[in-house]
């Protein structure tokens, strides 16, 4: 009898409502003075139950309103959403104190009592974040160990490829072609000798120098560009009716597929050279570039090949019958649609391929990541690991999931066209 | 009809050409780099072998599941890399898998909130590059604990300090009878789990099955604590000062923060992907499955565990297996953090002593290639297994 009375219902909302709103705010209230205030408006009670009290005062009310079909249309969506069983408040409840909880300490280390302006160690006098820090190795993070006066070399070397991008995008399609193939054949060399030098006045920089976020854009972008091309050939070899290419194929996909990165840098740093004849040098950053190339390369073959398996077989043989050879059928009915189709994990393996480059750290090249480890062992700046590794998580956080949602609404486009 | 003849032959050949050359040109490519590596080592004055494996290593291993020091040899070093690899892989894959399991079913609550905070959970945790995670762990969480003497203390039985986290070491007598009791449990769990299929399939008798595995994997190995002398003691972790501001904990087991950051970053990052997986398994059961199942008096329960599961699971553990092969080679940037894993103790340490690049770096490669090659005809076999047979 007590129990149904207590079942809230909407016959009885005047009275439930706003008992159990009372409960609720008194239970937000209660967190929220105790974080901020540092008042615990429940400290009458013992010491356990007002550590629980606002769980619980928040049960309660979330029980009370819980009616339904109360034809209050922001109650309904909340009973809804966050309210729709016992079990659903009580999560509720938590997430939203554990939530309100951490968001003090957080803002406090990140903005509130953090350090912003100086230029050394003894300026950051807060409790929080010494984001002087970041301020002050700020160039280096971006560039590496590249010289001051010739930065504005890696500037122009990304502003010009932004540019083109960029006009790549507008230019009409005829035009299109020719930048595209610009872009990717005469640009790359463009690029190269504007950052190491040599000629047209330009200092030379040796490689070891480079380093910084830029290294991280320069790796992805070279190895984007060939790793692709060598993934289509590998997926097609495996594809291929010749046993000796798809044998090939098939062990040199699953032997790069198999050994983690780091073995492979490793060999590339340390095993490659003794593959060499006596006395030939290759430059370690363009070692490292082929090992990262080759290794992605097998993981894009693998996705290709996804693509080349959906489509239907009546596309190679209409594209047989009106006597296509096997390179024209390939190139210009099988891989435009096959391509297509696999364009969220060709996105996939390239943002695997960027999250990959900090681990060139091993063979002694320093992109980001890596230039936070020497920042942070500079006998000046000792203890200032947090600050560099949120920072360095924080920007490729952004590049990462830039990409992905750039690739998730590439997804959507194309599936409505279909 | 000659004509047809010809035209296959000139197949053949054109078929046979393009094989021809792209096997020539691998064989020369391998022949050259072998004769400038022959060259290149007769010049340092080593010859090829892995004679060195039985040398004496002359380094310390800081983590190692056995016996190890400068004394032992190389091959030895290996060993004691190799399941400090697997030891950090399992623990990991554990946690990962239930990580994962609990962030994949969040996503798909019906509560707003709880939905919001998983799928937020996976879009930060997937889009941080690993080794950061790893460098974050161990260079700025771990390094913030307090020293041995201000440790955070678990109820006086475990303290988690700076210098790692020390937990009761674990005294036994008999381990080996406690062993084979667990292997007799689960036997005995096989059967009767093939009795109940057949009670149930023949009979429809339905049968208690989970409970009664659980009370035999608990009776099983508690029989032969109290009738087989087995018996367990544990060596709690005592603080002890080295000298004036130096504490240590003795008698634990000490658990190091490398270990520690490794498998925090490697199972937080691949539960993400592990969470997607579950997440698309459990959407891939058309709803039709569920009203069917309703349909015929299926509870919720039922449901759940004979229609939804099984063909979630063949859904969701084939990209997993992949996940926890990924975590194993993953689990190889520990060379990062100084956890004495196989890359960093053999492919490391061991290569610059012993200047061996080729022989070092091969079996390295060769003991990933192998495992990763296993694991897949394994899940080649499990997916021939459990594909629908379509009629």
């Amino acid at each position: 009898m007590i129990l149904t009375n207590l079942k809230p219902t909407k016959e009885k909302i005047n009275t439930f409502l706003p008992l159990g709103s009372i409960f609720v705010i008194f239970a937000f209230l209660d967190v929220l003075t105790n974080t901020f205030l540092n008042q615990n408006i429940t400290g009458f009670l013992p010491q356990t139950l007002s550590y629980i009290a606002p769980l619980l005062l928040g049960y309660i009310g979330f029980y009370l309103i819980r009616i339904e079909f109360s034809g209050i249309k922001f109650l309904d969506k909340l009973n809804k959403n966050i309210n729709s069983s016992n079990f659903n408040a009580f999560l509720t409840l938590l997430i939203l104190f554990i939530i309100i909880k951490a968001i003090s300490p957080l803002m406090n280390w990140l903005i509130l009592e953090a350090n912003f302006a100086g230029s050394s160690k003894d300026d950051c006098t807060g409790n929080g974040a010494c984001w002087v820090f970041i301020k002050v190795w700020f160039n280096r993070l971006m560039y590496g160990l590249y010289p001051d006066v010739e930065q504005w070399r890696v500037n122009s070397a990304f502003i010009l490829l932004f540019a083109l991008v960029g006009i790549a995008f507008f230019v009409p399609q005829k035009i299109k072609k020719y930048f595209i193939i610009f872009l990717l054949f005469v640009y790359p060399f463009i690029g190269i000798k504007l950052l190491s030098g040599g000629s047209f006045g330009l200092v030379y920089v040796e490689t070891a120098a480079w380093g910084g976020l830029s290294l991280t854009f320069i790796i992805s972008a070279f190895a984007i560009l060939f790793c692709f091309p060598i993934g289509v050939l590998l997926a097609l070899g495996r594809r291929s009716s010749l046993p000796a290419i798809r044998y090939i194929s098939i062990g040199f996909i699953e032997l790069w597929r198999g050994v983690p990165l780091i073995t492979v840098l490793f060999m590339a740093a340390v095993m490659f050279p003794m593959f060499l004849p006596d006395g030939t040098f290759i430059d370690k950053l363009i070692r490292v570039l082929i090992a990262i190339t080759l290794f992605e390369a097998a993981y894009m073959a693998e996705v290709v090949r996804g693509g080349l398996q959906a489509l239907p077989k009546g596309q190679y043989e209409a594209a047989k019958s009106l006597g296509m050879g096997y390179w024209r059928m390939n190139v210009l009915i099988i891989l435009p649609q096959a391509l297509k189709l696999v364009i969220p994990g060709i996105a996939n393996t390239l943002l695997a391929l960027v999250k990959d480059t900090p681990l060139i750290f091993v063979v002694g090249l320093m992109e980001l990541a890596g230039m936070i480890g020497l920042a942070k062992t500079n006998p000046k700046w000792l203890g200032m690991a947090m600050e560099g590794y949120v920072f360095a998580g924080l920007v490729f956080w952004i590049i990462c999931y830039a990409m992905s949602r750039y690739s998730q609404n590439l997804e959507k486009k194309l599936s409505t066209e279909r | 009809m000659n004509l047809k003849k010809i035209n296959i032959e000139n197949k053949k050949i054109r078929d046979l050409i393009p094989q021809v050359l792209t096997v020539l040109a691998l064989i020369s490519v391998i022949f050259y780099f072998a004769t400038n590596a022959q060259i290149n080592m007769g010049n340092r004055g080593i010859s090829f072998g892995f004679g060195f494996l039985s040398q004496e290593a002359s380094f310390d291993i800081a983590f190692s599941l056995i016996e190890f020091d400068g004394s032992y040899s190389y091959g030895r070093a290996f060993l004691v890399g190799l399941l400090n690899t697997i030891l950090v892989s399992i623990i990991g894959i554990f946690l990962a898998t239930i990580l994962g399991v609990i962030v994949g079913v969040a996503r798909l609550s019906n509560n707003y909130l709880i939905a919001k905070t998983a799928e937020w959970y996976v879009e930060i945790f997937r889009n941080i590059p690993l080794i950061l995670q790893i460098f974050f762990w161990y260079f700025a969480a771990l390094r913030a604990l307090p020293s041995p003497e201000n440790a955070i203390n678990f109820y006086d039985v475990s303290y988690l300090t700076i210098k790692g986290w020390y937990i009761p070491k674990f005294v036994w007598i008999n381990f080996d009878i406690f062993c084979y009791s667990i292997i007799i449990a689960l036997i005995s769990i096989y059967f009767f789990n093939r009795y109940a299929k057949k009670q149930r399939e023949e009979y429809g008798k339905i049968l208690p099955t989970f409970t009664l595995s659980l009370g035999i994997l608990i009776s099983i190995p508690l029989l032969s604590f109290l009738l087989l002398g087995v018996s367990l003691s544990f060596n709690y972790p005592e603080l002890k000062q080295l000298s004036e501001t130096s504490y240590t904990y003795e008698k634990g087991v000490s658990i190091i923060p490398e270990l520690i950051a490794l498998a925090l970053a490697l199972s937080m990052y691949t539960a993400t992907f592990i969470a997607e997986n579950v997440r698309a398994g459990v959407i891939g059961v058309s709803k039709g499955q569920k009203e069917a199942a309703a349909s015929i008096g299926l509870n919720k329960s039922q449901i759940l565990k004979l229609v939804v599961m099984p063909q979630a699971l063949r859904i969701i553990i084939p990209p997993t297996t992949n996940q926890y092969l990924n975590l194993t080679k993953n689990s190889s940037l520990a060379a990062a953090i100084a956890y004495p894993d196989m890359v960093l103790v053999f492919a490391k340490t061991a290569l610059m002593q012993t200047g061996r690049a080729i022989e070092i770096i091969s079996i390295t490669m060769l003991t990933y290639l192998s495992l990763s090659i296993s694991i897949s005809i394994l899940m080649n076999w499990y997916n021939k297994k459990m594909a629908i047979k379509e009629k």
